[in-house]
């Protein structure tokens, strides 16, 4: 049997093709650009590469196809998606290049590979010099995350995951300050991350087994038939985990906030918004493309998870006492709102409520949290970041713009009207009531009630208390987090008031071609 | 301007003057003052206009205005009132300078804002008056929830020692509530998706559904306990007490005045018209709560030694009242609970307010810590007096005519529960009267006392300490002790409408009997049609 080359259509693979180009670009300078202005050209490749991937998607809006021999969808989900991640990708790189707050000029360590505590060290840290591999390093990332929303095809699909996972495992490990606590953090996703990968692996060889196809639109009509039903149902057990842990969901969250933590804040960001979004979307596509047609092989199996990932997040995220750790256990809560969207496959007037509202409310969280982590890299003191909430009280005092986009990201978070959270979590609970999920939903709405809790405790602390004594200052962004943090902001309470036009959009983009 | 404007623009001013209040450069935050009073009283003329352009005997809304809002989830920005909302208008009118009057220098010390007491307090009132004048549920619960955010600042930015707890205390109960209505507006948006065709909001559509009893027993719960915590029904009303004491002066009068009627007023505008049977089901229970409500929380009033706790457990009692007159399912009672929500706020909010005048002068919230004030302030005392006695309904005062009404019309249908209540009267003389004779009478004593006028030392009974630090300036400088003239502009609207609806009620019945009597045929359970 000869080798036969798949049909490519260019246009179609033009998002994918330019960012990852882009990266490439950015790997040949890093190896042959002269030192001294690295940064500024690194960011305009990158920032040429994911935004010009966002122009490519947004032109290829309304396109119904299956490309690459089938690998690969373009459809209303894989298009919104992975416009959505090059969008806050372009934010996320913005965040990278902030030059304003850090006294070193950034927030990347100059060289990852010198011990940490040694002389070399100890000089590099006051070194003006800044690294530039974040963005090629960013750039792969979102590549491999707009493919992974947008695969068609199992084994395509763990390319991307992987594609996507390197570059982070390295980003986590390139804080400037307390940089055991951020290596820690990468080892951390690192091995739990190859883990994963490895349920992944498994569970499509079983799939495979099963069905005798990797693509999901061949796997459906498979599953339809019914035959060897134990190993396709391992298999999609054993899928769903790997994608369950790069999506943060409880009960496969444990890395969640001790990378969360350790890694640069802006990387944190980057990866609570675009991971987010690129492994719901992933799921989305497992899900309802590959197992579409046999809805009840994993309806109770999201239905538990997203009880467990709810009660996880908003019950843990009451005692913590770091803000990257209480965002990160936010994540996980909203991992389970997200899957109450996912459950509803089939709900509302054409039946694509359940897909509508989750891509809407990946959108909205992901502008919102990115936002919050962005802000988090004001609030500073001696070592960097001060992430200990205590350091935050009396916040709106010294400086209450800060103290109040922070509010707001907050609000937004725990779902109180008029910010974008909210019109999310009610698209997502409607689609699942329409479904007949309302026990799901009446135990969101209580996990929702708990997490209100600590989202509220950091805006007691920033407005009702009096500011601690040698408390951290308040840095003067530079224009990057400037433009980063208006955007958000804006969007958040835009997508709060008039959010009709976009979640148009979302219902428009409801469609899974398969 | 066409007469539906009013009410967008009852929202609209008050939101726009809390931007600009907010926005005031901090040189000159006293501008928020004169601002936010001139907002309020532009506020009360619309709310006047409004009450001129509707027609008691037209149709049951009017100003109505609808403009498409979230077309994705079939959501109206849908204004329009009935008489029922329109009382509770005007009293938002009235209310509301009263308290940007009686703010006018308390928030300055403290290194607070002032400007943001301000702000806050504007977008308050626009949030209170879009949830009384939203006639689609679902911008009525993106008002009843977004109101929280407004009032938690208040509290929690300018409230008393407590101020965090009660605030976050506030806040969660609240949200609690909402969030389980949340999914019954849900619910009843899916219901109407299967029984209309096409999912709707709006509230005439809503009440014309015939929901299966099932259902509707699960919705009206989930309605029901939102708004039992906002009324606060007994067990649901632990937040109120911590919430009123550390409020604010003028927070805790919109609070109780305004904020928790948003219950009340949700049993007679969504629970009854939208769950007909579940609420006759359901309606021995409630009533039940109303009644265990005043007695338990008149108890608890005559057991507090702080003024500020008492006055909030005299309202959870009246808010039994109020219950009570609405699911009594009468016309007479219904009409009666709607009049005693209006005269709550004005007899609540006024007491709230003289008890604030006399923390103001003391500095401590302790009855212990007062005694014979009415010999250093007469008109203190006398203002005092006024609100207790409409706080327990004596004939004459406005409270009276609603409380009458209420009993009357209770009695046919409910004769067990009326006759418990009417001993809730009894403990309510006890409990006003008891504080104002132990702070207002008696030998002049405690943090208010004259250095020569002191009997002994004990003036500090019960002190929970007692500020003396607050008392020493005001003893040194022996200034007057009586209402000035900012204050008696303050009280003086609200003790002539307590006068003047204790006399003459028939305009605001005229407005509110039609309504009231709609509501009740929407649950049809009137036994002789006693309208």
């Amino acid at each position: 049997m000869g080798f036969q080359a798949p049909d490519l259509d260019y246009a179609a693979l033009a998002p994918l093709i330019i960012v990852l180009g882009a990266a490439c670009v950015g790997v040949l300078v890093e190896a042959f650009g002269p030192r001294d202005n690295r940064q500024p050209v690194q960011l305009a490749v990158s920032l040429v590469g994911t935004v010009g991937a966002l122009v490519a998607t947004v032109l290829l809006a309304g396109e119904r196809q299956v490309t690459a021999g089938g690998a690969l969808a373009v459809d209303g989900a894989a298009l919104f998606l992975p416009g959505t991640i090059a969008a806050l990708g372009a934010l996320s790189i913005l965040l990278f290049a902030e030059r304003a707050l850090d006294p070193a000029r950034s927030a990347f360590v100059t060289s990852a590979a010198v011990p940490v505590g040694s002389v070399r060290d100890r000089e590099l840290l006051t070194s003006p010099r800044v690294q530039t591999e974040v963005y090629p390093l960013a750039t792969f990332a979102v590549g491999g995350m707009m493919l992974f929303a947008a695969s068609n095809d199992l084994l395509i699909m763990f390319v991307a995951l992987e594609v996507l996972s390197l570059p982070l495992y390295l980003m986590c490990g390139l804080a400037r300050r307390r940089r055991l606590l951020s290596q820690e953090a990468a080892v951390k996703y690192f091995l739990l991350g190859a883990f994963a990968s490895g349920f992944f692996l498994y569970g499509l060889a079983l799939v495979y087994g099963a069905t005798g196809s990797i693509r999901l639109s061949e796997i459906r009509e498979a599953a339809a038939s019914g035959d060897r039903r134990l190993l396709l149902v391992l298999g999609l057990g054993l899928l769903v985990v790997g994608l369950m842990f790069k999506a943060s969901v409880a009960p496969f969250h444990t890395w969640t906030p001790d990378v969360y933590q350790g890694a640069p804040t802006p990387v944190t960001a980057f990866m609570a918004a675009c991971t987010k979004i690129a492994a719901f979307g992933a799921i989305l596509r497992l899900l309802y493309v590959g197992f579409g047609g046999d809805e009840w092989t994993w309806r109770p199996l999201i239905y538990g998870i997203a009880i467990v990932s709810m009660i996880v997040g908003a019950v843990l995220g009451l005692t913590q006492t770091d803000v990257k750790r209480m965002l990160a256990y936010s994540s996980i809560a909203h991992a389970g709102f997200l899957l109450t969207g996912v459950i509803a496959l089939g709900a509302g007037e054409d039946g694509s409520a359940g897909l509508s509202s989750t891509l809407f409310y990946l959108l909205v969280y992901g502008l919102t949290t990115l936002g919050s982590f962005a802000l988090l890299t004001l609030v500073r003191d001696g070592d960097g970041e001060a992430s200990h909430l205590s350091q935050w009280a009396g916040l709106a005092r010294r400086s209450p713009v800060t103290a109040a986009v922070m509010a707001l990201f907050l609000l937004a978070l725990a779902g109180i009207p008029l910010t974008s959270g909210f019109t999310g979590k009610f698209a997502v609970f409607r689609a699942a009531i329409e479904d007949g999920a309302w026990p799901l939903v009446v135990v969101a709405v209580l996990a929702s009630a708990v997490a209100a809790f600590f989202y509220l405790r950091v805006i007691v602390l920033m407005y009702f208390s009096a500011p601690a004594e040698e408390g951290p200052t308040v840095g003067v962004p530079g224009l990057p987090t400037t433009v980063v943090l208006a955007v958000t902001a804006t969007a958040t309470v835009v997508l709060g008031i008039v959010p009709g036009p976009v979640l148009d959009l979302a219902r428009q983009a409801a469609s899974l071609v398969g | 301007m066409s007469a539906s404007l009013y009410l967008v623009a009852m929202i609209v001013v008050p939101a726009v003057g809390a931007a600009v209040a907010a926005a005031l450069p901090r040189a000159r935050e006293e501008l928020a003052r004169p601002l936010a009073l001139g907002v309020s009283l532009v506020v009360l003329v619309l709310a006047v206009l409004t009450t001129l352009a509707f027609d008691p005997a037209g149709d049951r809304f009017q100003l109505t205005s609808a403009v498409p809002w979230i077309p994705d989830f079939g959501v109206d920005f849908a204004l329009g009132v009935d008489g029922i909302a329109l009382v509770m208008l005007l009293l938002i009118g009235v209310l509301v300078p009263v308290v940007v009057g009686a703010s006018w220098y308390e928030v300055a010390p403290g290194g607070r804002s002032m400007k943001t007491f301000f702000a806050w307090l504007l977008l308050l009132e626009a949030m209170m008056v879009g949830v009384f004048a939203a006639t689609d549920v679902f911008l009525f619960y993106v008002f009843f929830e977004a109101m929280l955010v407004p009032m938690y600042f208040l509290i929690g930015s300018f409230g008393g020692p407590r101020r965090q707890y009660a605030a976050v205390k506030f806040f969660l109960y609240s949200l609690v509530g909402g969030l389980v209505m949340l999914a019954a507006v849900i619910g009843l948006y899916v219901v109407s998706t299967s029984e209309l065709g096409e999912g709707t909001f709006a509230f005439e559509a809503l009440a014309e559904l015939s929901i299966d009893p099932g259902v509707q027993k699960l919705l009206f719960l989930g309605f029901f306990v939102a708004f039992a915590i906002k009324a606060p029904l007994v067990p649901f009303h632990t937040w109120l007490p911590d919430s009123g004491a550390e409020a604010p002066v003028g927070g805790a009068v919109l609070l109780v005045g305004v904020l928790d009627k948003v219950g009340t007023f949700g049993f007679l505008r969504y629970c009854l018209p939208l769950f007909p049977d579940a609420s006759r089901d359901f309606a021995p229970w409630v009533l039940a709560l109303a009644v265990a409500g005043i007695l338990y929380a008149a108890l608890l009033a005559m057991g507090q030694s702080d003024m500020k706790r008492l006055v909030s457990y005299t309202s959870i009692s009246h808010f039994g009242f109020i219950a009570l007159g609405i699911f009594a399912f009468t016309t007479e009672a219904a009409t009666g609970a709607v009049l005693y929500m209006v005269n709550h706020g004005i007899a609540t909010g006024l007491l709230f307010l003289v008890v604030g005048m006399l923390i103001a002068r003391g500095g401590s919230r302790q009855i212990g810590d007062y005694g014979g004030v009415a010999s250093r302030a007469p008109l203190l005392a006398g203002t005092f007096l006024v609100a207790g006695l409409a706080s327990l309904a004596l004939p004459g005062t406005n409270s009276f005519v609603s409380e009458f009404l209420v009993l009357i019309g209770s009695f046919p249908t409910r004769p067990v529960f009326t006759v418990l209540a009417t001993l809730g009267i009894i403990l309510a003389a006890l409990y006003i009267l008891l504080m104002y004779q132990r702070t207002m009478h008696g030998e002049p004593r405690g943090v208010l006392a004259l250095p020569d006028d002191e009997p002994a030392p004990t003036g500090t009974t019960g002190g929970g300490g007692a500020t003396a630090l607050a008392a020493a300036p005001a003893r040194a400088a022996r200034r007057s002790l009586d209402l000035d003239r900012r204050e008696l502009a303050v009280v003086a609207p609200l003790v002539a409408l307590v006068i003047a609806l204790g006399v003459y009620p028939q305009p605001l019945l005229d407005l509110i009997e039609p309504a009231a009597a709609a509501t009740v045929s929407d649950v049809d359970a009137d036994p002789e049609g006693t309208d």
